[in-house]
């Protein structure tokens, strides 16, 4: 046996970082965020589309071409196809004003922009009722000009654009700001009108984050309930829009049925995940979401 | 080559004042630093002249036209920003040839015409065989000849620039200076840039606007405004200086009760302030002078600069010495300021 006084060798000095913890404590939390997000978030989308097809592809293929299923599923994207450019045009006029100029009551207009986040949905459906409802405060003369709103397509159409405003401008303001006013002043003293500087200037430097927001805008137009439901009046196969349509083939315990048309929505959700991400990987230093932080 | 003239112009920004009445003469083919601390106005000057800004009160006049009236776009005036404000979507060759691109189709040269000017602007700033170039893929100096060029497409009447050089290290910024020079006499524009370098300002211009506080202090050549400062501000402001109360007395500057050996015949008898530059000064012995023990001391360049304390506790001033002057701490040295000014107390203290 050699004897050797020297102390044994050390575990080579390995480099810990400060902010690195015990690997016990990483284990654990690890191990936690990962049960939380498997329980709440992947066995739901999992459960979605494995009910959607508990019995068999050719009720699930007769569920969504059903007629009301149809019906739906056309509401929905005229809904989404006018809410969404409506708001992609509000969303920039709003974001440029607020950006790009200084006026009076400009906090007031962020507050105001930032209002249907901050409300119940179901309260935004019920201020349109109130408003072009019968009993409701211009109601009446609709009503004597023959013009529906409420628990018609044009209500649904109102409180989809409600709620789903601030997604195009909440994206493009900070971004706007960030940007200033240089490069459509340097467009100006070139030469370029008000529209010239918008168009080759103005849209291309924020065009990414635009179609990010358009994205969430889209899938939140495409999804809503609350309000939507509370002016639709749930007339099938005329004012019942794919979230609507589910609800009541579940409360009619056509489960199957009702999944089938959920897992259309979640797989729009996921194909909006995909290209968020996509964006976020590529254009992440030109969208205001990945530059908060 | 139009003169540009600017009359009792005044801007408020929320009714903050930014400029005070300024009043302006710039001549055609003139090369013109408009130069001054932070918050001197000096960029505000700037975009008025440019039509950025609308003056509250006054007018511009480019040539014999009131321009005031006139907006950014007709003014037909070459800008370069601060920090380029190049379009970072569009190409180096498609950035140079846009102001002619988006020009109405009356006035708007043939598409090959365009191509064909702004290579050729690519050429005059040196930086041939790089249009296909983003702007993110160019140096800091490169975006600044693009940011020319494309404020020279449109074959403005005027070029206007503000701070120029101020984004670039040390080694680029003087190549540019040069560049800029060149440039210029070249192509024959009037140009106004913005600096807070004076040595920038001094170097390259043909005549120096020094502003201070939203009003103009001096207009000259550099040679006018180094050697023969009106103002305090403009003293110490361009170049080095330094500054000691003295008393006027007999005609005779004095200072802690001893007369320095200057004689100021024409100056108002009392308090004034002296000002001198610590390179234009003479060593003396036995004569009338300032004295003062070395306080401090350090190499610059090819000199020494010393730190004074002026007998009497009159207080600290810096000259310059020759780099092998065996002065050390404590030592005493004896000096006159070769050239200098007086200016009355009040002024020196506003």
């Amino acid at each position: 046996m050699v004897y050797d006084s020297r102390p044994a060798p050390s575990a080579p000095n390995v480099h810990v970082s400060a902010t690195t913890e015990r690997a016990s404590v990483r284990m654990t939390l690890i191990a936690l965020a990962v049960a939380f997000m498997l329980l709440v978030l992947v066995l739901p989308l999992v459960l979605v589309f494995s009910e959607a097809f508990r019995k068999g592809g050719e009720f699930f293929l007769k569920s969504l071409t059903q007629r009301d299923a149809v019906a739906a599923i056309q509401l929905t994207l005229l809904v989404a196809a006018i809410a969404v450019p409506l708001n992609l045009v509000f969303g920039i006029a709003a974001s440029w004003a607020i950006a790009k100029f200084e006026f009076k009551g400009k906090a007031f207009l962020i507050t105001l922009v930032d209002l249907p986040f901050s409300v119940s949905p179901v309260v935004s459906g019920l201020v349109y009722v109130l408003l072009f409802g019968a009993q409701g405060l211009i109601g009446p003369w609709l009503k004597a000009n023959d013009i529906e709103i409420i628990f018609a397509v044009p209500g649904i159409v109102l409180a989809t654009i409600f709620v789903t405003f601030p997604f195009i401008a909440r994206e493009l303001i900070p971004l706007m700001q960030a940007q200033g006013n240089g490069d459509e002043e340097a467009a100006l003293s070139l030469g370029a009108n008000g529209w010239q500087a918008f168009w080759h200037v103005t849209l291309p430097n924020i065009k990414w984050g635009l179609l990010y927001g358009v994205l969430l805008c889209n899938a939140r137009a495409m999804g809503e309930f609350g309000a939507v439901s509370v002016v639709s009046g749930h007339i099938r196969g005329k004012t019942t829009t794919m979230p609507l349509h589910i609800e009541i083939l579940y409360n009619e315990y056509n489960f199957a049925g009702a999944f089938a048309v959920a897992s259309l929505l979640a797989l729009l959700a996921l194909v909006t995940l995909v290209l968020k991400t996509v964006l976020e990987l590529r254009f992440g230093d030109e969208l205001a979401a990945t530059r908060r932080h | 080559m139009e003169d540009i003239s600017v009359r009792h112009v005044r801007k408020e920004f929320s009714r903050y004042p930014a400029l005070h009445d300024v009043s302006l003469d710039i001549e055609g083919g003139e090369l013109i630093a408009l130069l001054g601390p932070s918050g001197s106005g000096k960029t505000t000057l700037l975009r008025l002249i440019a039509g950025l800004e609308s003056p509250t009160a006054g007018q511009i006049f480019f040539g014999e036209e009131d321009a005031s009236a006139k907006s950014v776009q007709d003014r037909n005036v070459g800008f370069v920003f601060q920090a380029y404000a190049l379009f970072r979507n569009m190409t180096v060759l498609d950035n140079i040839s846009f102001g002619l691109r988006v020009r109405p189709r009356q006035t708007r040269p043939p598409k090959e015409e365009i191509r064909k000017r702004a290579m050729e602007l690519l050429e005059l700033v040196q930086l041939g065989g790089l249009e296909k170039r983003y702007p993110q893929q160019l140096s800091g100096g490169q975006r600044q000849r693009v940011a020319l060029a494309r404020a020279l497409a449109i074959e403005p009447r005027v070029l206007l620039l503000d701070e120029p050089f101020g984004a670039l290290d040390a080694q680029v910024r003087k190549e540019l200076r040069k560049w800029l020079r060149e440039i210029h006499d070249r192509t024959g524009h009037t140009t106004v840039f913005v600096t807070h370098d004076q040595e920038e300002a001094l170097e390259l211009a043909d005549r120096l606007v020094v502003m201070s506080q939203g009003r103009i202090e001096q207009v000259g050549t550099p040679d006018e405004v180094y050697d023969r400062p009106n103002s305090p501000f403009v003293f110490s402001f361009i170049g080095e200086s330094s500054a000691l109360p003295v008393t006027v007395e007999n005609k005779q500057l004095w200072v802690g009760g001893r007369a320095i050996g200057l004689a100021a015949p024409e100056a108002p008898e009392g308090v004034a302030r002296l000002y001198f530059r610590p390179h234009d000064v003479e060593l003396v012995e036995g004569q009338a002078c300032l004295a003062g023990v070395v306080v401090a001391s350090r190499r610059v360049g090819g000199t020494r600069r010393v730190e004074l304390e002026i007998g009497g506790d009159q207080g600290l001033v810096e000259i310059d010495l020759p780099f092998d002057h065996p002065a050390g701490e404590k030592s005493r040295i004896a000096f006159r300021p070769k050239r200098w000014q007086l200016f009355p107390v009040a002024a020196a203290a506003g």
